[in-house]
Protein backbone atom coordinates (compact mmCIF):
# COMPACT_ATOMS: atom_id res chain seq x y z
CA UNK A 1 0.00 0.00 0.00
CA UNK A 2 3.08 2.23 0.80
CA UNK A 3 4.25 2.07 -2.38
CA UNK A 4 0.88 2.69 -4.64
CA UNK A 5 0.35 5.85 -2.13
CA UNK A 6 3.84 7.26 -2.52
CA UNK A 7 3.13 7.26 -6.34
CA UNK A 8 -0.34 8.70 -5.95
CA UNK A 9 1.28 10.91 -4.02
CA UNK A 10 4.28 11.80 -6.24
CA UNK A 11 2.18 12.07 -8.73
CA UNK A 12 -0.58 14.63 -7.69
CA UNK A 13 2.26 17.01 -6.16
CA UNK A 14 3.58 17.02 -9.70
CA UNK A 15 0.45 18.36 -10.82
CA UNK A 16 -0.17 21.91 -11.42
CA UNK A 17 -3.56 21.80 -9.42
CA UNK A 18 -1.54 21.09 -5.82
CA UNK A 19 0.58 24.19 -6.39
CA UNK A 20 -2.60 26.17 -7.12
CA UNK A 21 -4.46 24.87 -4.50
CA UNK A 22 -1.23 25.56 -1.96
CA UNK A 23 -0.93 28.80 -3.45
CA UNK A 24 -4.28 29.65 -2.78
CA UNK A 25 -4.16 29.15 0.88
CA UNK A 26 -0.50 30.78 1.16
CA UNK A 27 -2.62 34.16 0.06
CA UNK A 28 -5.52 33.46 1.82
CA UNK A 29 -3.40 33.11 4.63
CA UNK A 30 -1.14 36.22 4.24
CA UNK A 31 -4.01 38.59 2.98
CA UNK A 32 -5.98 37.85 6.10
CA UNK A 33 -3.38 38.61 8.57
CA UNK A 34 -2.50 41.26 7.05
CA UNK A 35 -6.36 42.80 6.76
CA UNK A 36 -6.99 41.58 10.77
CA UNK A 37 -3.68 42.16 11.93
CA UNK A 38 -4.97 39.77 14.85
CA UNK A 39 -4.20 36.05 14.83
CA UNK A 40 -7.61 35.24 16.52
CA UNK A 41 -9.55 37.27 13.69
CA UNK A 42 -7.95 35.60 11.38
CA UNK A 43 -8.46 32.00 12.78
CA UNK A 44 -11.87 32.73 12.83
CA UNK A 45 -12.32 34.12 9.03
CA UNK A 46 -9.99 31.27 8.10
CA UNK A 47 -12.04 28.86 9.59
CA UNK A 48 -15.38 30.35 7.58
CA UNK A 49 -13.90 30.02 4.54
CA UNK A 50 -11.69 26.48 5.62
CA UNK A 51 -14.98 24.19 6.37
CA UNK A 52 -16.68 25.14 2.83
CA UNK A 53 -13.70 24.77 0.81
CA UNK A 54 -11.97 22.18 1.87
CA UNK A 55 -15.08 20.03 1.70
CA UNK A 56 -15.55 21.33 -2.13
CA UNK A 57 -11.46 20.78 -3.10
CA UNK A 58 -11.27 17.21 -1.39
CA UNK A 59 -14.44 16.72 -2.86
CA UNK A 60 -13.73 17.34 -6.65
CA UNK A 61 -10.05 16.28 -6.30
CA UNK A 62 -11.09 12.53 -5.22
CA UNK A 63 -13.80 11.80 -7.75
CA UNK A 64 -11.27 13.43 -10.45
CA UNK A 65 -8.55 11.48 -9.14
CA UNK A 66 -10.38 8.01 -9.27
CA UNK A 67 -12.00 8.21 -12.58
CA UNK A 68 -8.87 9.50 -14.30
CA UNK A 69 -6.75 6.98 -13.10
CA UNK A 70 -9.20 3.87 -13.42
CA UNK A 71 -7.33 2.53 -16.77
CA UNK A 72 -4.17 2.54 -14.62
CA UNK A 73 -6.04 0.92 -11.29
CA UNK A 74 -6.90 -2.04 -14.00
CA UNK A 75 -2.94 -2.28 -14.37
CA UNK A 76 -2.23 -2.39 -10.84
CA UNK A 77 -4.97 -4.86 -10.58
CA UNK A 78 -3.30 -7.46 -12.68
CA UNK A 79 -0.03 -7.04 -10.55
CA UNK A 80 0.32 -9.07 -7.15
CA UNK A 81 -1.33 -6.38 -5.08
CA UNK A 82 -3.88 -6.61 -2.59
CA UNK A 83 -7.17 -4.85 -3.89
CA UNK A 84 -7.58 -3.19 -0.77
CA UNK A 85 -4.01 -1.90 -0.79
CA UNK A 86 -4.35 -0.36 -4.36
CA UNK A 87 -7.83 1.70 -3.66
CA UNK A 88 -6.20 2.93 0.00
CA UNK A 89 -3.20 3.48 -1.40
CA UNK A 90 -5.00 5.92 -4.26
CA UNK A 91 -7.11 7.02 -1.80
CA UNK A 92 -4.29 8.41 0.94
CA UNK A 93 -2.51 9.51 -2.12
CA UNK A 94 -5.29 12.43 -2.72
CA UNK A 95 -6.21 13.06 0.64
CA UNK A 96 -2.10 13.71 2.16
CA UNK A 97 -1.25 15.58 -0.87
CA UNK A 98 -4.31 18.20 -0.26
CA UNK A 99 -3.70 17.89 3.48
CA UNK A 100 0.28 18.65 2.93
CA UNK A 101 -1.10 21.94 -0.10
CA UNK A 102 -3.62 23.21 2.72
CA UNK A 103 -1.03 22.72 5.83
CA UNK A 104 1.93 24.03 4.15
CA UNK A 105 0.01 26.91 2.32
CA UNK A 106 -1.59 27.94 6.20
CA UNK A 107 1.70 26.92 8.07
CA UNK A 108 4.53 29.43 6.19
CA UNK A 109 2.57 33.12 7.04
CA UNK A 110 1.07 32.14 10.47
CA UNK A 111 4.76 30.72 11.13
CA UNK A 112 6.35 34.17 9.65
CA UNK A 113 3.71 35.81 11.77
CA UNK A 114 4.36 34.22 14.82
CA UNK A 115 1.86 31.32 15.39
CA UNK A 116 4.34 29.99 17.77
CA UNK A 117 4.61 32.89 20.52
CA UNK A 118 1.46 33.76 20.64
CA UNK A 119 -1.80 32.33 22.67
CA UNK A 120 -3.47 31.23 19.48
CA UNK A 121 -1.41 28.26 18.56
CA UNK A 122 -4.01 25.80 19.74
CA UNK A 123 -6.80 27.30 17.95
CA UNK A 124 -4.68 27.48 14.73
CA UNK A 125 -3.62 24.09 15.59
CA UNK A 126 -7.07 22.98 16.04
CA UNK A 127 -8.49 24.62 12.92
CA UNK A 128 -5.30 22.91 10.85
CA UNK A 129 -6.40 19.50 12.67
CA UNK A 130 -10.05 19.99 11.90
CA UNK A 131 -9.36 20.84 7.68
CA UNK A 132 -7.35 18.27 7.29
CA UNK A 133 -10.20 15.71 8.78
CA UNK A 134 -12.65 17.46 6.60
CA UNK A 135 -10.37 16.93 3.64
CA UNK A 136 -10.09 13.32 4.74
CA UNK A 137 -13.73 12.34 5.21
CA UNK A 138 -14.63 14.39 1.80
CA UNK A 139 -12.33 12.60 -0.02
CA UNK A 140 -13.41 8.84 1.05
CA UNK A 141 -16.87 10.34 0.31
CA UNK A 142 -15.62 11.33 -3.19
CA UNK A 143 -14.07 7.70 -3.66
CA UNK A 144 -17.40 6.16 -2.52
CA UNK A 145 -19.69 7.69 -4.94
CA UNK A 146 -16.58 7.13 -7.44
CA UNK A 147 -16.44 3.08 -6.74
CA UNK A 148 -20.31 3.16 -6.94
CA UNK A 149 -20.71 5.11 -10.07
CA UNK A 150 -19.83 3.89 -13.41
CA UNK A 151 -20.74 6.84 -15.05
CA UNK A 152 -18.30 9.90 -14.86
CA UNK A 153 -21.02 12.51 -15.68
CA UNK A 154 -23.01 10.95 -12.81
CA UNK A 155 -20.43 10.63 -10.41
CA UNK A 156 -19.37 14.15 -10.80
CA UNK A 157 -22.62 15.36 -10.28
CA UNK A 158 -23.55 13.27 -7.43
CA UNK A 159 -20.40 14.61 -5.55
CA UNK A 160 -20.82 18.17 -6.04
CA UNK A 161 -24.63 17.43 -5.03
CA UNK A 162 -23.28 15.83 -1.82
CA UNK A 163 -21.17 18.97 -1.37
CA UNK A 164 -23.64 21.26 -1.80
CA UNK A 165 -26.08 19.33 0.20
CA UNK A 166 -23.35 19.12 3.13
CA UNK A 167 -22.73 22.87 2.60
CA UNK A 168 -25.85 24.98 2.39
CA UNK A 169 -29.08 22.73 1.85
CA UNK A 170 -28.39 21.43 5.13
CA UNK A 171 -27.74 24.04 7.21
CA UNK A 172 -31.43 25.55 5.74
CA UNK A 173 -33.29 22.56 6.23
CA UNK A 174 -32.14 22.35 9.81
CA UNK A 175 -32.79 25.89 10.21
CA UNK A 176 -36.08 24.70 8.74
CA UNK A 177 -36.88 22.59 11.37
CA UNK A 178 -36.19 24.59 14.13
CA UNK A 179 -38.28 27.42 13.14
CA UNK A 180 -41.18 24.79 12.09
CA UNK A 181 -40.74 23.32 15.73
CA UNK A 182 -39.82 25.76 17.52
CA UNK A 183 -42.97 24.71 20.16
CA UNK A 184 -40.98 21.38 21.18
CA UNK A 185 -37.86 20.91 23.28
CA UNK A 186 -35.34 20.97 20.32
CA UNK A 187 -31.83 20.14 22.27
CA UNK A 188 -31.15 16.91 21.35
CA UNK A 189 -32.77 16.42 17.69
CA UNK A 190 -30.27 19.66 17.28
CA UNK A 191 -27.27 17.60 18.67
CA UNK A 192 -27.87 14.53 16.57
CA UNK A 193 -28.83 16.89 13.92
CA UNK A 194 -25.30 18.64 14.13
CA UNK A 195 -23.20 15.46 14.13
CA UNK A 196 -24.78 14.03 10.89
CA UNK A 197 -23.02 16.98 9.03
CA UNK A 198 -19.12 16.90 9.56
CA UNK A 199 -19.13 20.67 7.65
CA UNK A 200 -21.38 21.24 11.06
CA UNK A 201 -19.30 19.55 13.37
CA UNK A 202 -16.10 21.01 12.30
CA UNK A 203 -17.80 24.88 12.71
CA UNK A 204 -18.96 23.91 16.58
CA UNK A 205 -15.69 22.08 17.03
CA UNK A 206 -13.86 25.48 15.93
CA UNK A 207 -16.12 27.65 17.80
CA UNK A 208 -15.68 25.26 20.86
CA UNK A 209 -12.16 25.90 20.84
CA UNK A 210 -12.63 29.27 20.40
CA UNK A 211 -14.89 29.94 22.80
CA UNK A 212 -16.75 32.85 20.93
CA UNK A 213 -20.30 32.36 22.12
CA UNK A 214 -21.34 35.34 19.90
CA UNK A 215 -20.49 33.09 16.80
CA UNK A 216 -21.70 29.61 17.91
CA UNK A 217 -25.53 29.80 17.32
CA UNK A 218 -28.22 27.85 18.58
CA UNK A 219 -26.00 24.41 18.31
CA UNK A 220 -23.15 25.32 19.69
CA UNK A 221 -24.77 26.42 22.72
CA UNK A 222 -26.70 23.32 22.96
CA UNK A 223 -23.68 22.09 22.48
CA UNK A 224 -21.43 23.56 24.77
CA UNK A 225 -24.56 23.57 27.74
CA UNK A 226 -25.05 19.80 26.93
CA UNK A 227 -21.21 19.06 27.21
CA UNK A 228 -19.32 21.57 28.14
CA UNK A 229 -16.38 22.57 26.40
CA UNK A 230 -13.63 20.36 26.90
CA UNK A 231 -16.06 16.95 27.01
CA UNK A 232 -17.69 18.86 23.85
CA UNK A 233 -14.58 18.91 22.28
CA UNK A 234 -13.49 15.53 22.73
CA UNK A 235 -17.10 14.24 21.14
CA UNK A 236 -16.55 15.93 18.52
CA UNK A 237 -13.37 15.08 17.92
CA UNK A 238 -14.83 11.70 18.13
CA UNK A 239 -17.61 11.78 15.57
CA UNK A 240 -15.06 13.36 12.97
CA UNK A 241 -12.90 9.97 13.52
CA UNK A 242 -16.37 7.88 12.97
CA UNK A 243 -17.16 10.19 9.96
CA UNK A 244 -13.76 9.72 8.41
CA UNK A 245 -13.26 5.69 9.39
CA UNK A 246 -16.47 5.12 7.79
CA UNK A 247 -16.57 5.59 4.82
CA UNK A 248 -12.51 4.33 4.32
CA UNK A 249 -13.95 1.02 5.98
CA UNK A 250 -16.68 0.98 2.77
CA UNK A 251 -13.82 1.99 0.27
CA UNK A 252 -12.12 -1.24 1.23
CA UNK A 253 -15.82 -3.51 0.99
CA UNK A 254 -16.79 -2.22 -2.14
CA UNK A 255 -13.65 -2.48 -3.97
CA UNK A 256 -12.87 -5.86 -2.90
CA UNK A 257 -16.66 -6.95 -4.40
CA UNK A 258 -16.26 -4.81 -7.73
CA UNK A 259 -15.88 -6.06 -11.28
CA UNK A 260 -13.28 -4.23 -13.30
CA UNK B 1 -1.70 -25.11 -15.01
CA UNK B 2 -4.68 -23.18 -15.72
CA UNK B 3 -8.28 -24.74 -14.59
CA UNK B 4 -11.46 -23.19 -15.17
CA UNK B 5 -14.59 -24.73 -13.67
CA UNK B 6 -18.37 -24.39 -14.28
CA UNK B 7 -17.85 -20.33 -14.14
CA UNK B 8 -20.63 -18.20 -13.77
CA UNK B 9 -20.84 -14.84 -14.18
CA UNK B 10 -23.72 -12.32 -14.90
CA UNK B 11 -23.46 -8.13 -15.27
CA UNK B 12 -27.04 -6.71 -14.53
CA UNK B 13 -29.70 -9.12 -16.61
CA UNK B 14 -26.75 -9.92 -19.38
CA UNK B 15 -25.52 -13.48 -18.66
CA UNK B 16 -21.78 -13.82 -19.50
CA UNK B 17 -20.35 -16.51 -18.80
CA UNK B 18 -22.78 -19.85 -18.37
CA UNK B 19 -21.01 -22.79 -17.01
CA UNK B 20 -17.73 -22.35 -18.88
CA UNK B 21 -15.04 -24.99 -18.84
CA UNK B 22 -11.74 -24.89 -19.50
CA UNK B 23 -8.56 -26.73 -19.05
CA UNK B 24 -5.13 -25.75 -20.02
CA UNK B 25 -2.62 -28.10 -18.58
CA UNK B 26 0.12 -28.16 -21.99
CA UNK B 27 2.14 -24.89 -22.55
CA UNK B 28 1.80 -23.02 -26.04
CA UNK B 29 0.16 -20.30 -27.43
CA UNK B 30 -3.53 -20.42 -27.01
CA UNK B 31 -5.77 -18.14 -29.28
CA UNK B 32 -9.30 -17.19 -27.54
CA UNK B 33 -12.03 -15.78 -30.31
CA UNK B 34 -15.28 -15.44 -29.88
CA UNK B 35 -18.36 -12.34 -31.57
CA UNK B 36 -17.88 -9.39 -29.34
CA UNK B 37 -19.67 -9.71 -26.38
CA UNK B 38 -19.22 -13.94 -25.88
CA UNK B 39 -17.07 -13.52 -22.86
CA UNK B 40 -13.72 -13.21 -23.77
CA UNK B 41 -12.50 -10.71 -21.85
CA UNK B 42 -14.87 -12.01 -18.97
CA UNK B 43 -13.11 -15.15 -18.41
CA UNK B 44 -9.63 -13.40 -18.75
CA UNK B 45 -10.42 -10.95 -16.31
CA UNK B 46 -11.96 -13.43 -14.11
CA UNK B 47 -9.00 -15.58 -14.73
CA UNK B 48 -6.87 -12.50 -13.22
CA UNK B 49 -8.92 -11.37 -10.39
CA UNK B 50 -10.38 -8.33 -12.01
CA UNK B 51 -13.89 -9.59 -12.40
CA UNK B 52 -15.58 -11.52 -9.47
CA UNK B 53 -17.35 -14.61 -10.83
CA UNK B 54 -20.92 -15.47 -9.61
CA UNK B 55 -19.72 -19.14 -9.08
CA UNK B 56 -17.40 -21.67 -10.37
CA UNK B 57 -13.66 -21.96 -9.74
CA UNK B 58 -10.65 -21.21 -10.97
CA UNK B 59 -7.80 -22.72 -10.12
CA UNK B 60 -3.90 -22.17 -11.51
CA UNK B 61 -0.98 -24.07 -10.56
CA UNK B 62 -3.50 -26.21 -8.06
CA UNK B 63 -4.28 -23.14 -6.49
CA UNK B 64 -7.75 -22.16 -6.18
CA UNK B 65 -7.29 -18.36 -6.79
CA UNK B 66 -10.47 -16.86 -4.97
CA UNK B 67 -9.56 -14.30 -3.06
CA UNK B 68 -5.86 -14.45 -3.33
CA UNK B 69 -3.70 -12.33 -4.77
CA UNK B 70 0.02 -13.56 -4.95
CA UNK B 71 -0.72 -16.09 -7.45
CA UNK B 72 -0.59 -12.95 -9.89
CA UNK B 73 2.84 -12.65 -9.86
CA UNK B 74 3.09 -15.53 -11.87
CA UNK B 75 0.68 -13.90 -14.69
CA UNK B 76 1.91 -11.13 -16.93
CA UNK B 77 -0.51 -9.30 -18.35
CA UNK B 78 -1.40 -6.56 -21.32
CA UNK B 79 -4.52 -4.96 -21.07
CA UNK B 80 -6.75 -3.82 -24.07
CA UNK B 81 -6.30 -0.55 -23.76
CA UNK B 82 -3.46 0.77 -22.22
CA UNK B 83 -3.80 4.26 -20.55
CA UNK B 84 -1.41 5.37 -17.75
CA UNK B 85 -1.03 8.44 -15.57
CA UNK B 86 -0.42 11.04 -17.23
CA UNK B 87 2.34 12.93 -15.39
CA UNK B 88 4.37 10.42 -14.59
CA UNK B 89 7.61 9.24 -17.34
CA UNK B 90 8.10 6.21 -18.88
CA UNK B 91 10.99 5.15 -16.94
CA UNK B 92 8.88 5.92 -13.57
CA UNK B 93 6.67 3.88 -14.87
CA UNK B 94 8.39 1.14 -15.16
CA UNK B 95 10.32 1.63 -11.97
CA UNK B 96 6.99 1.53 -10.40
CA UNK B 97 5.71 -1.95 -11.53
CA UNK B 98 9.48 -3.34 -10.86
CA UNK B 99 9.10 -2.04 -7.69
CA UNK B 100 5.24 -3.61 -6.93
CA UNK B 101 6.90 -6.92 -8.47
CA UNK B 102 10.09 -8.66 -7.78
CA UNK B 103 12.50 -7.94 -10.07
CA UNK B 104 12.61 -7.22 -13.63
CA UNK B 105 14.42 -9.62 -15.96
CA UNK B 106 15.04 -7.78 -19.44
CA UNK B 107 13.33 -4.22 -19.65
CA UNK B 108 16.49 -3.05 -21.38
CA UNK B 109 16.43 -5.87 -24.00
CA UNK B 110 12.79 -4.96 -24.66
CA UNK B 111 13.27 -1.26 -25.07
CA UNK B 112 15.23 -1.31 -27.64
CA UNK B 113 13.53 -4.10 -29.28
CA UNK B 114 10.59 -1.53 -29.63
CA UNK B 115 12.57 1.53 -29.84
CA UNK B 116 11.73 3.33 -26.65
CA UNK B 117 15.03 4.56 -25.74
CA UNK B 118 13.90 8.01 -26.71
CA UNK B 119 10.86 8.57 -24.87
CA UNK B 120 12.10 7.13 -21.70
CA UNK B 121 12.13 10.42 -20.32
CA UNK B 122 8.93 11.44 -21.70
CA UNK B 123 5.99 11.78 -19.88
CA UNK B 124 3.15 9.47 -20.99
CA UNK B 125 0.52 11.80 -21.28
CA UNK B 126 2.75 13.22 -24.52
CA UNK B 127 3.05 9.59 -26.42
CA UNK B 128 1.09 8.57 -29.26
CA UNK B 129 -1.53 5.80 -28.82
CA UNK B 130 0.76 3.31 -30.81
CA UNK B 131 3.89 4.40 -28.25
CA UNK B 132 1.73 3.76 -25.07
CA UNK B 133 0.92 0.39 -26.99
CA UNK B 134 4.81 -0.32 -27.00
CA UNK B 135 5.17 0.71 -23.61
CA UNK B 136 2.43 -1.32 -22.53
CA UNK B 137 4.20 -4.04 -23.93
CA UNK B 138 7.58 -4.19 -22.45
CA UNK B 139 5.68 -3.45 -19.06
CA UNK B 140 3.77 -7.01 -20.05
CA UNK B 141 6.72 -9.05 -21.20
CA UNK B 142 9.48 -7.95 -18.73
CA UNK B 143 9.17 -9.69 -15.83
CA UNK B 144 9.16 -13.38 -17.75
CA UNK B 145 6.37 -15.18 -16.24
CA UNK B 146 5.60 -18.29 -16.84
CA UNK B 147 1.90 -17.56 -18.01
CA UNK B 148 1.53 -14.57 -19.92
CA UNK B 149 -2.13 -12.94 -20.91
CA UNK B 150 -2.57 -11.21 -24.06
CA UNK B 151 -5.70 -9.21 -24.20
CA UNK B 152 -5.79 -7.53 -28.30
CA UNK B 153 -1.93 -6.98 -28.35
CA UNK B 154 -1.67 -5.84 -31.84
CA UNK B 155 -4.07 -2.70 -31.58
CA UNK B 156 -2.43 0.02 -32.33
CA UNK B 157 1.05 -1.10 -33.50
CA UNK B 158 2.86 -0.34 -36.99
CA UNK B 159 4.11 -3.15 -39.11
CA UNK B 160 7.66 -3.40 -37.86
CA UNK B 161 6.38 -3.93 -33.98
CA UNK B 162 3.62 -6.14 -35.21
CA UNK B 163 6.27 -8.46 -36.70
CA UNK B 164 8.78 -8.00 -33.64
CA UNK B 165 5.82 -8.77 -31.31
CA UNK B 166 5.23 -12.08 -33.37
CA UNK B 167 8.60 -13.03 -32.83
CA UNK B 168 8.65 -11.92 -29.32
CA UNK B 169 5.42 -14.13 -28.85
CA UNK B 170 6.70 -17.26 -30.78
CA UNK B 171 10.12 -17.12 -28.48
CA UNK B 172 8.42 -17.30 -25.65
CA UNK B 173 6.69 -19.98 -26.86
CA UNK B 174 9.70 -21.67 -27.24
CA UNK B 175 10.72 -21.08 -23.25
CA UNK B 176 7.65 -23.56 -22.65
CA UNK B 177 5.45 -20.60 -21.00
CA UNK B 178 1.65 -20.99 -21.72
CA UNK B 179 0.16 -17.76 -23.54
CA UNK B 180 -3.19 -16.53 -23.79
CA UNK B 181 -3.87 -14.06 -26.36
CA UNK B 182 -7.62 -12.47 -27.48
CA UNK B 183 -7.62 -10.74 -31.18
CA UNK B 184 -10.00 -10.48 -33.98
CA UNK B 185 -7.03 -10.42 -36.71
CA UNK B 186 -7.58 -13.58 -38.07
CA UNK B 187 -4.32 -13.73 -39.71
CA UNK B 188 -2.44 -13.59 -36.75
CA UNK B 189 -4.59 -16.36 -35.45
CA UNK B 190 -3.13 -18.57 -38.12
CA UNK B 191 0.36 -17.98 -38.13
CA UNK B 192 0.89 -18.02 -34.11
CA UNK B 193 -1.81 -20.09 -32.42
CA UNK B 194 -1.24 -23.75 -31.07
CA UNK B 195 -4.96 -23.74 -30.55
CA UNK B 196 -8.15 -22.19 -30.92
CA UNK B 197 -10.54 -21.20 -27.92
CA UNK B 198 -13.91 -20.46 -29.53
CA UNK B 199 -16.49 -19.18 -27.06
CA UNK B 200 -19.44 -18.45 -28.01
CA UNK B 201 -22.55 -17.21 -25.76
CA UNK B 202 -20.66 -17.95 -22.35
CA UNK B 203 -19.23 -21.72 -23.43
CA UNK B 204 -16.88 -23.28 -24.77
CA UNK B 205 -18.14 -23.60 -28.43
CA UNK B 206 -14.90 -25.32 -30.20
CA UNK B 207 -11.08 -26.21 -29.20
CA UNK B 208 -8.88 -27.33 -31.52
CA UNK B 209 -5.89 -26.40 -33.74
CA UNK B 210 -6.45 -24.64 -37.35
CA UNK B 211 -6.86 -26.84 -38.92
CA UNK B 212 -8.97 -28.93 -37.42
CA UNK B 213 -11.50 -25.89 -37.05
CA UNK B 214 -11.10 -25.89 -40.75
CA UNK B 215 -12.09 -29.69 -40.92
CA UNK B 216 -15.04 -29.55 -39.11
CA UNK B 217 -16.57 -26.42 -40.48
CA UNK B 218 -15.68 -27.45 -44.07
CA UNK B 219 -13.65 -24.25 -44.66
CA UNK B 220 -10.39 -23.35 -46.48
CA UNK B 221 -9.43 -20.02 -44.95
CA UNK B 222 -9.83 -19.52 -41.05
CA UNK B 223 -12.21 -15.94 -41.88
CA UNK B 224 -14.95 -18.15 -43.03
CA UNK B 225 -14.24 -21.29 -40.96
CA UNK B 226 -15.07 -18.50 -37.80
CA UNK B 227 -18.15 -16.71 -39.88
CA UNK B 228 -19.62 -20.48 -40.83
CA UNK B 229 -20.13 -20.99 -37.31
CA UNK B 230 -21.42 -17.95 -36.44
CA UNK B 231 -23.93 -17.84 -39.35
CA UNK B 232 -24.79 -21.82 -38.33
CA UNK B 233 -25.68 -20.75 -34.56
CA UNK B 234 -27.34 -17.54 -35.33
CA UNK B 235 -29.63 -18.67 -38.29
Amino acid sequence: MLKILKYSFYDLIRSRWSYVYLAFYLLLGSVLLFLNNDLSKAVITLMNVIVVLTPLIGTIFGIMYYYSSREFTELLLAQPIRRSNIFLGQYLGVALSLSASLIIGLGIPFIAYGIFYSGAIWDYLTLLITATFLTLIFTALAFNIAISTENRIKGFGYAILLWLFMAVIYDGLFLLGLIMFSEYPLENFSLFATMLNPIDLSRILILLKLDISALMGYTGAVFQKFFGTNRGLIISFSVLIIWTVLPIWRIIYKSNRKDF
Amino acid sequence: MIEVKNLYKKFGQNEVLKGLNLDISNKGIFTILGPNGSGKTTLIKSILGMVIPDSGDIIINGENVKKQWDYRLNIDYMPQIANFPSNLTVNELFDMIIDLRIEEKRKDELIKLFGLSEFLTKKLGTLSGGTNQKVNIVLSFMFDSPIIILDEPTTGLDPVSLIRLKDLITSEKEKGKTILITTHIMDFVEQISDQIVFILEGVIYFRGTVNELKEKTNQENIERAIASILTDTYA
